[in-house]
């Protein structure tokens, strides 16, 4: 009986202390963004901490817990992780479109751009937007807020009619205060006259 | 015969109210919120807090973005436990500590991170990466090819 006990405890730490654990294997990489931009990440396991910093740089990490700094390539990225990259969320990004001078009308060219940003937009499954009106410094501060926010409502409007929910919409107009181009007030300026899209 | 009545101050215990975190923007095959003891589908729009643990089946991958705009997805067969996140909105400091017990994940670190690197973290059995920013894959388990 006290041999069978002797016997249980000493399985039980050669479970625990000298048995070289077998663990999953690991594998961390730095991927370059849609930007072309290449972060870092740092793995630490005890005692060893590595940087990766380089586009598609890894760090692998065996069953029997050896670790490799290494590269991968892309087409390895792309069959081990493409469901999952495929599953990441838009990035938070932002559309400027441009009106007709004293209307909430669109240009020619951003009624072609206006296409593409709302198949951007529908192609987020919940977006959170938000449209933000401006104007030129032509007219008054009340008239221009007036205009701004027609411009965004407009936008509004026409994205409710493409299927997004109204509730995750929100619109504002600015009026003159946010020029992206400075001028004196009175100046007719195109580039003023937009509305910003932002979605989340 | 006079009856007193006395009012005594009622402490009713409410349940600390959990903050969501993040939000299901993707959800495609079989995905679960794990909170506590309960499991419930991860439909999109749903909300992700502290301590929930994403699990996802074969045909399984999800999206969340998490509000210091950080984006993390899930790949099949992972199961992803969120261990810490806050996030000050106005400071932009916070932590956030996910663990990938199994499975594969894709991030793109947030706003958290620009502030101050390597406040994301991701745990893995074998070790504990700490994020600088900004997109990154990690895998736990099956072939590393």
């Amino acid at each position: 009986m006290k041999l069978s006990l002797y016997l249980a405890l000493a399985a039980l730490c050669a479970g625990c202390a000298t048995a070289p654990k077998h663990v999953a294997p690991e594998l961390f990489a730095v991927v370059p963004g849609a930007d072309g931009h290449v972060g870092a990440i740092v793995v630490h396991t005890e005692g060893d901490t590595r940087v990766i910093d380089s586009a598609y740089g890894a760090e692998r990490i065996s069953s029997d817990g050896t670790r490799e700094t290494t590269h991968v390539t892309a087409a390895e990225v792309r069959e081990t992780f493409g469901t999952t990259l495929a599953a990441l969320p838009g990035k938070p990004t932002s559309f400027v479109l441009y009106f007709l001078e004293g209307k909430d009308e669109l240009t020619p060219e951003s009624k072609v751009e206006m296409e593409k940003v709302f198949s951007e937009l529908k192609r987020r499954p919940l977006p959170d937007i938000m449209v933000i009106g401006h104007t030129d410094s032509v007219g008054s501060m009340t008239s221009n807020d007036r205009l701004s926010l027609a411009r965004a409502e407009r936008m509004r409007v026409l994205m409710i009619d493409l299927g997004i929910p109204a509730e995750r919409i929100q619109a504002a107009g600015r009026g003159k205060r946010e020029l992206l181009v400075p001028t004196e007030d009175s100046v007719p300026e195109p580039r003023n006259r937009r509305v910003e899209i932002s979605v989340r | 015969m006079r009856k007193w009545i006395i009012a005594a101050a009622l402490s009713v215990a409410f349940p600390a109210m959990a903050a969501d975190v993040g939000l299901i923007k993707v959800s495609k095959g079989s995905v679960q919120i794990q909170r506590g003891a309960e499991k419930m589908p991860a439909a999109v729009g749903s909300g992700v807090q502290t301590s929930d643990v994403i699990l996802t089946g074969a045909d399984g991958s999800a999206g969340i973005t998490f509000t210091d705009n950080s984006l993390v997805s899930v790949g099949p067969n992972s199961v992803f436990a969120i261990d810490k996140y806050h996030f000050d909105t106005t400071t932009h400091q916070g932590e956030f500590e996910g663990n990938l017990k199994q499975g594969r994940l894709a991030a793109i670190s947030g706003k958290m991170v620009k502030q101050s690197p390597e406040s994301m973290k991701v745990r893995t059995p074998s070790a504990i990466m700490g994020v600088r920013g900004t997109e990154f894959v990690v895998q736990v388990g099956e072939k590393t090819n």
